[in-house]
């Protein structure tokens, strides 16, 4: 064994009068035990960016990659050029929205630990980045999701008990049980199905783009992937077929600085923004502070009003912070700091657009914390309500023989053959 | 131990013994794997040694390509082997042919480890068996350990050896045996005689089979998870069966296969990868050839059904002892 080394290999010695070589691995600034301090975190005013115009040219703002576009000041104003300036129907719309997605969130992680069903996870302190950009898209753009983005859903009004019976994977679920939960695919929501296979729907969400690009049409295409996603090729064949096609798409990056156990600096985070990846494909590359669901909106309506004058794509790098484990199968507390998620320096979304409709006067305590034990009542009860159809492993699921149907438009002989040998089997078994 | 406490201590006693050996993948090094099978081996080896990677199994994999040309013997961890799929180009056409198309100039020593199968409620994109792509590949060698004592026997082999191996790992045996029902509680390996693993080294060579229970009646050619199914089904049927675990498919114990089915003269193949052009056709035809004169049935395959993988009809999907007995019974009438 080890016949193939070559000199000097093991030891790391060149053997000649030059510096030894250092292989750089990244290490995270805080590990379980330590204490945390972000004072070195620089963060912009939230007035300090400027908007322009949403047919420039990509090379004229490249900053806007480095910087943090940010609408919501630390008092609760909303303030700046990104200011969407947004009525108070459209900002109480967006609490709720973002408050039902936590509360479901909450119910469902809850309906795993009790064994309802295999798997789950949350999009806790996340919510704005899938809120704010479901409510600047038209509802018949397409979004070509990744698995944290239930709250577009959420946005799009589609019934929660819908998604609950595809977590439960029972009778009334629309995808006959097949995929893990939270795995949705909803067509009528704009809604693509979900892969469990990190960032195929990039490429994909590209390829809808061109093809309404192609068409015509004036609906546009957006989706999401995690930092640590933006390894993977596939992240980058989207990035060059949009660019070279100017697809109508918004690329969307959701840098909750975790993926799973590794730090954003293992996808290059300590290098570069994720937002600067656009520079290099000559795309727009913008870096908003994810925790504003104003600063999410006001960049993704530049985003979509860009793709739809046919200025081309954009990548958003939305800065935020997992709060929660990476899923139900998670322990975060072995390799990251426990104070992290409560000192995180941009806060909490919904706190901070609670804050700010406070401030303005739409709002109060009272009836903030009365809408959370509304929507905490409203999911126990589509939770009752969808466990009448079945819970995971409980025998109400769509029928045996099911199993079958999809895989192909019409059944070949050999899965009729495979479908009849299953039931015979499991009749001769008394099942 | 348990075949995850085995697999780590494969790790350990190889890292120990050649500082060539390295050992990456995603979310292995501090946090020692999303199974744990890394745990520890990066706090004795250090980071350069045992380092997290990119999300990319493309990346992981050209970049083990590159590092076995220098002369290291990666160890990549691929998470799920339902994620092989984005690395397949590197493995095909790369890792499986640089020592054909160099002849022999440069190698790509590398042994791909990758949790695989069913049975935990994985749906689609955790739970396939993708053994059959690569033993389709000429170049490449696949492995498939079913006890602890093999796991850590047959990964030091495949570590020690010169060629790209992919090193399947049953997850859902990981823990304990699993005799396909999935309603009684689950098993642990503690005091199976196939879990006393002993801590130094020691090494199972590729390409030999084992015979999990010798017996006259028939053959059952199986591995990874099935083989306590299957263990389990025959001793439920008080039948006296000869069971061989393959253990690697490429290279294949096929004097094993051969002397037993012509000792049995019947032959079942139990795998849980879909059907068509599966491992289980390709072992039916190699027994075809070699024992046709000897057999008195037809050769029965229990395999997964040709469909992707599903979430909530899993245990209708997972070839379990019901489909086995059919099977068995099926075969023992002629
Ligand atoms: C191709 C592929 N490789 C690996 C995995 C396993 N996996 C699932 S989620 C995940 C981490 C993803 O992190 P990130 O992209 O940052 O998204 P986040 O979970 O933080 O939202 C990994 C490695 C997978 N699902 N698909």
């Amino acid at each position: 064994m080890s016949d193939r080394t070559e000199s000097g290999a093991s030891e790391g010695v060149a053997g000649r009068n030059l510096p030894t070589l250092e292989l750089h691995v990244p290490e995270p600034k805080f590990r379980p035990g330590d204490s945390v301090d972000f004072s070195h975190f620089d963060i912009p005013a939230a007035d300090a960016t400027a908007r322009p115009d949403e047919a420039v040219q990509p090379a004229q703002i490249r900053d806007l990659a480095y910087g943090l576009i940010r609408v919501l000041d630390e008092d609760g104003g909303a303030v700046g050029q990104w200011n969407p300036n947004l009525p108070p129907e459209t900002l109480l719309r967006m609490l709720r929205a973002m408050a039902l997605t936590r509360a479901f969130d909450a119910r469902m992680f809850r309906a795993q630990r009790q064994g309802k069903t295999s798997f789950y996870m949350k999009s806790t302190g996340e919510e704005a980045v899938s809120i704010g950009a479901a409510l600047a898209l038209a509802r018949d753009d397409m979004c070509f999701p990744s698995y944290r983005q239930q709250g577009i859903l959420i946005a799009r009004d589609w019934p929660i008990i819908d998604m609950m019976n595809q977590i439960y994977s029972n009778t009334g679920d629309r995808l006959k049980g097949r995929q893990l939960p939270i795995m949705y695919s909803a067509r009528e929501a704009g809604f693509f199905s979900i892969s469990g296979n990190l960032t195929t729907q990039y490429p994909q969400a590209v390829g809808w783009a061109m093809a309404s690009a192609a068409k015509g049409d004036t609906r546009i295409a957006a989706t999401w992937c995690g930092e640590g996603s933006t390894a993977e090729g596939d992240f980058h064949s989207a990035c060059t077929f949009a660019s070279v096609y100017r697809a109508p798409v918004i690329m969307n990056i959701v840098n909750n600085q975790w993926a799973i156990s590794s730090f954003s600096g293992f996808a290059g985070a300590e290098a570069t923004t994720f937002a600067a990846r656009a520079v290099g494909y000559g795309i727009a590359g913008l870096r908003v502070d994810g925790n504003d669901v104003l600063a999410v909106y006001a960049a993704t309506r530049w985003a979509a009003d860009r793709a739809r004058s046919n200025a081309g794509p954009t990548l958003i790098e939305h800065f935020t912070y997992r709060v929660e484990g990476h899923s139900t199968s998670d322990d975060p507390s072995a390799y990251r700091s426990a104070e992290e998620s409560s000192l995180w320096p941009l806060g909490d979304p919904i706190a901070r657009l609670k804050q700010h409709c406070i401030r303005l006067g739409i709002w109060d305590e009272e009836r903030h914390a009365a809408m959370d034990k509304e929507l905490a009542e409203m999911v126990r009860d589509a939770a009752r309500e969808a466990e009448k159809n079945g819970i995971l492993g409980h025998g109400l699921h769509h029928p045996m023989e099911s199993l079958f149907e999809d895989v192909f438009e019409e059944m070949p002989w050999h899965l009729k053959e495979q479908q009849q040998q299953m039931l015979d089997e499991w009749k001769a078994a008394g099942l | 131990m348990n075949m995850i406490q085995a697999i780590n201590s494969a790790l350990d006693v190889m890292m120990e013994r050649d500082a060539q050996v390295v050992v990456m993948g995603e979310d292995v090094g501090y946090f020692g794997g999303v199974f744990r099978a890394t745990a520890g081996l990066q706090q004795k080896y250090g980071k350069n040694r045992v380092f997290d990677t990119p999300i990319t199994e493309c990346g992981i994999i050209g970049v083990a390509v590159g590092m076995g040309a220098y002369g290291l013997r990666p160890v990549p961890e691929i998470q799920f082997a339902d994620y092989i799929y984005p690395a397949l180009d590197q493995l095909v056409s790369e890792a499986a042919r640089l020592r054909y198309r160099s002849a022999g100039e440069f190698i790509a020593p590398m042994t791909v480890r990758s949790p695989f199968g069913g049975g935990i409620f994985g749906g689609q994109t955790h739970s396939q068996s993708p053994e059959g792509i690569f033993t389709h590949v000429s170049g490449v060698k696949t492995v498939i350990p079913a006890t602890p004592y093999d796991a850590k026997g047959l990964l030091i082999a495949a570590i020690e050896d010169n060629d790209p191996t992919i090193f399947f790992e049953p997850k859902r045996i990981y823990n304990g045996p699993f005799d396909g029902h999935y309603d009684t509680p689950a098993k642990s390996w503690a005091g199976h005689p196939d879990a006393q693993v002993p801590a130094g080294y020691y090494r199972i060579p590729l390409g030999q089979a084992r015979t999990v229970r010798a017996g006259e009646a028939l053959t059952i050619l199986c591995y990874g998870t099935m083989v306590h199914v299957v263990e389990n089904t025959v001793a439920a049927m008080g039948l006296d069966a000869e069971i061989v675990d393959l253990r690697t498919l490429v290279p294949l114990d096929i004097e094993a296969i051969e002397a037993s089915v012509k000792k049995t003269g019947r032959c079942l193949i139990v795998h849980e990868a879909t059907r068509t052009s599966g491992f289980g056709a390709e072992l039916s035809a190699l027994v075809q050839e070699r024992c046709f004169y000897h057999l008195e049935a037809p050769i029965e395959r229990v395999t997964g059904f040709d469909t992707p993988y599903p979430h909530s009809l899993e245990w209708a999907y997972f070839p379990g002892p019901v489909r086995i007995r059919e099977a068995i019974a099926k075969i023992m009438k002629d």
